[in-house]
């Protein structure tokens, strides 16, 4: 794993509200090929990271490289450009928009169909037309949702929203998924089925950076993981030394007790 | 909208109806000039407020954007067609030329309301925007010193009506022995260019372009995570919502021979975005028949309050223009109290407000 080229590294990134300090000058390194984890207490500033990292929030200092350029702070549309797309702690589909039509929104940024194709349907539109409705229905098939293609988002299950949520951040041609807590809320076997959904993607050649608050699921995922507390990074390693790692235990589970 | 159907063409699907319509719209100019050619006008008015609603609709219905000040784009192209084509300047250009230029002028305009408001929504917008279309009214008003531009509140004149050659919009002439009037001229004209706003709409929503407007409506959020630019979208919004409005001036401009700062009140605003909301926003046949019920409904009021209460009381006892305001809100009320998704929605607005409500 450590041969592999770095694709996204973060650098000193600090981000405060107010006096709160939500980020402290956070590092991180993350190869491709691998699946990294985020991890630690409520409010220890793993969503913050997430949306400084796709350009929701602008940090105040550090930056970005992502497969060597230097990522723009405050440009969401940008950082999904350059190839990072994400998924939403508290989901955030396009409710009223069938299933396909969310996926389809995500091919917006590779294609490129303006006022004038739209208006004329000439040729070349109607291709790319066609072109997305079939790239949206081989990703629907392959996170396993086909059936329910023409279903509002809305009307999906909780479990099929986190997997269409997928589809559609993956519809952008990503180099690096993150998702922010994919397994909240999800019972033993829907855990399961998206553990082995994320191992298909991260096999297929898309790097991922998994916040999530499942220890078992996090441990058996990635191949390196990294613990805030605090809005600072505190450990990083392999899953089984940052299992055992005394700051990571004091986070957890608060002060020493003895 | 499942979009990766096959399926016919729309025309093919629904060519008995369509017939229907044309043989119908065929007929209006001459039946309502049965009753004298003040009818034809009235019928202009609203198929002329079918194509701003509709050009409305693409800002509100399908972005989401509230737009308050929708006439200012229509003064734009009204002062347009006015100026350029009329003795004020003693400029006479000829319509195609004015009329893109007009559509182009609004669209300028509507990017520049539109780029300093793009990080406001819902109720802020709307009073941003609110605010620029009465800035553009007192500047029609106003703008007669130190230079006249344009008129002041007395307005502009004998602007030149739509003319191709020798052929003028404003005469009676008669094609392949049918006579037409003026505004029966006008009539066909103003029927292809709603034709052709209603083409623009159909064709914007299910496209690339109409899935972002729709996305960022649905949740602006995730719609810049999926890569959306939605700066970029929204103005786009804004800038054809305003060419339409820019159209429909010059063309008003022209049928009317006479533009003042009057006709681009913020009243007139208020009624093309009631015209969309009450009709159903972002589906066209709803917002077709609320523009067509707001222009016909005060009409046939103003016609026949007065022999009602004629009738009734021997006297007027009320101005049937107080009247008209005040059956104007009462509808207003009585449709959002009883039809909160307006009069004709598509079914999915429909769904989205039943859904919250329960």
């Amino acid at each position: 794993m450590s041969q592999q080229p770095v694709l996204l590294e973060a650098h000193e990134v600090a981000k405060h509200f107010g006096g709160v300090k939500a980020l402290h000058d956070v590092s991180l390194t993350i190869r491709r090929g691998e699946i990294y984890g985020l991890i630690g207490p409520n409010g220890a500033g793993k969503t913050t990271f997430f949306n400084c990292l796709t350009g929701l929030y602008k940090h105040e200092s550090g930056h970005f490289v992502f497969d060597g350029v230097k990522l723009e702070a405050d440009a969401p549309h940008k950082a999904a450009e350059v190839g990072i797309a994400r998924t939403f702690q508290n989901i955030r589909l396009f409710g009223n928009m069938t299933a396909i039509e969310n996926v389809m929104v995500g091919r917006h940024l590779r294609t490129h169909a303006g006022v004038f194709g739209a208006v004329t349907r000439n040729s070349a539109t109607r291709a790319e037309e066609a072109a997305i409705a079939r790239r949206a229905d081989e990703l629907l098939h392959y996170v396993g949702i086909q059936e329910r293609a023409h279903d509002y988002a809305r009307h999906l299950s909780y479990g099929d929203q986190r997997r269409l949520e997928i589809a559609r951040a993956l519809a952008t041609e990503p180099k690096l998924l993150a998702l922010d807590e994919p397994a909240a809320g999800m019972n033993g076997t829907e855990t399961e089925a998206l553990r082995l959904l994320v191992e298909g993607i991260c096999r297929d050649g898309v790097t991922i950076l998994l916040i999530e608050h499942d220890v078992k699921l996090v441990m058996g995922l990635c191949g390196r993981v990294a613990v805030l507390d605090y809005g600072e990074k505190i450990c990083e390693d392999v899953p089984s030394v940052v299992q055992r790692d005394p700051r990571v235990i004091e986070a957890y589970l608060g002060g020493s007790v003895a | 909208m499942n979009l990766p159907r096959k399926k016919f063409p729309f025309w093919q699907q629904h060519w008995l109806g369509l017939l229907l319509l044309a043989t119908a719209l065929l007929a209006v100019p001459f039946v309502a000039a049965l009753g004298g050619q003040a009818w034809v006008r009235i019928a202009n008015f609203a198929i002329l407020y079918v194509f701003l609603a509709l050009g409305l609709n693409i800002v509100v219905g399908y972005a989401g954007l509230l737009d308050l000040g929708y006439v200012a784009f229509y003064a734009v192209g009204a002062y347009a067609y006015a100026l350029l084509a009329s003795p004020h300047f003693g400029i006479h250009l000829p319509f195609w030329v004015i009329l893109p230029f007009g559509a182009a002028l609004a669209c300028l305009f509507g990017v520049l309301l539109g780029a300093p408001t793009l990080k406001l929504r819902g109720d802020y917008l709307a009073i941003v925007t609110l605010g620029f279309g009465e800035i553009i009214r007192i500047f029609m008003n106003n703008l007669n010193a130190p230079i006249n531009v344009t008129n002041g509140a007395q307005g502009i004149t004998l602007i030149d009506p739509i003319r191709i050659g020798d052929f003028s919009f404003s005469q009676t002439s008669t094609i392949l022995g049918v006579t037409l009037s003026g505004p029966q001229k006008y009539y066909f004209l103003l029927v292809a260019l709603a034709i052709l706003v209603i083409v623009v709409n159909m064709r914007l929503q299910d496209s690339r372009i109409g899935r972002a407007w729709q996305a960022i409506r649905e949740d602006e959020v995730a719609a810049k995570a999926c890569g959306i630019n939605t700066r970029n979208i929204k103005l786009l919004a804004f800038a054809m919502g305003a060419s339409f409005g820019g159209i429909a001036g010059g063309v008003f401009a022209a049928m009317q021979g006479f533009v003042s700062p009057e006709s681009f009140s913020l009243m007139e605003s208020i009624t093309i975005l009631a015209m969309v909301v009450l009709g159903g926003m972002g589906h066209i046949p709803g917002v077709i028949l609320g523009a067509v019920l707001l222009t016909a409904l005060p009409e046939a009021l103003r016609y026949g309050i007065e022999p009602i209460q004629q009738a009734a009381f021997g006297r007027m006892i009320i101005d049937p223009e107080s009247l008209r305001m005040l059956v104007f809100g009462l509808a207003l009320v009585l449709v959002m109290r009883f039809r909160p998704a307006g009069l004709w929605p598509s079914s999915l607005r429909r769904r989205e407000l039943a859904e919250a409500t329960d």
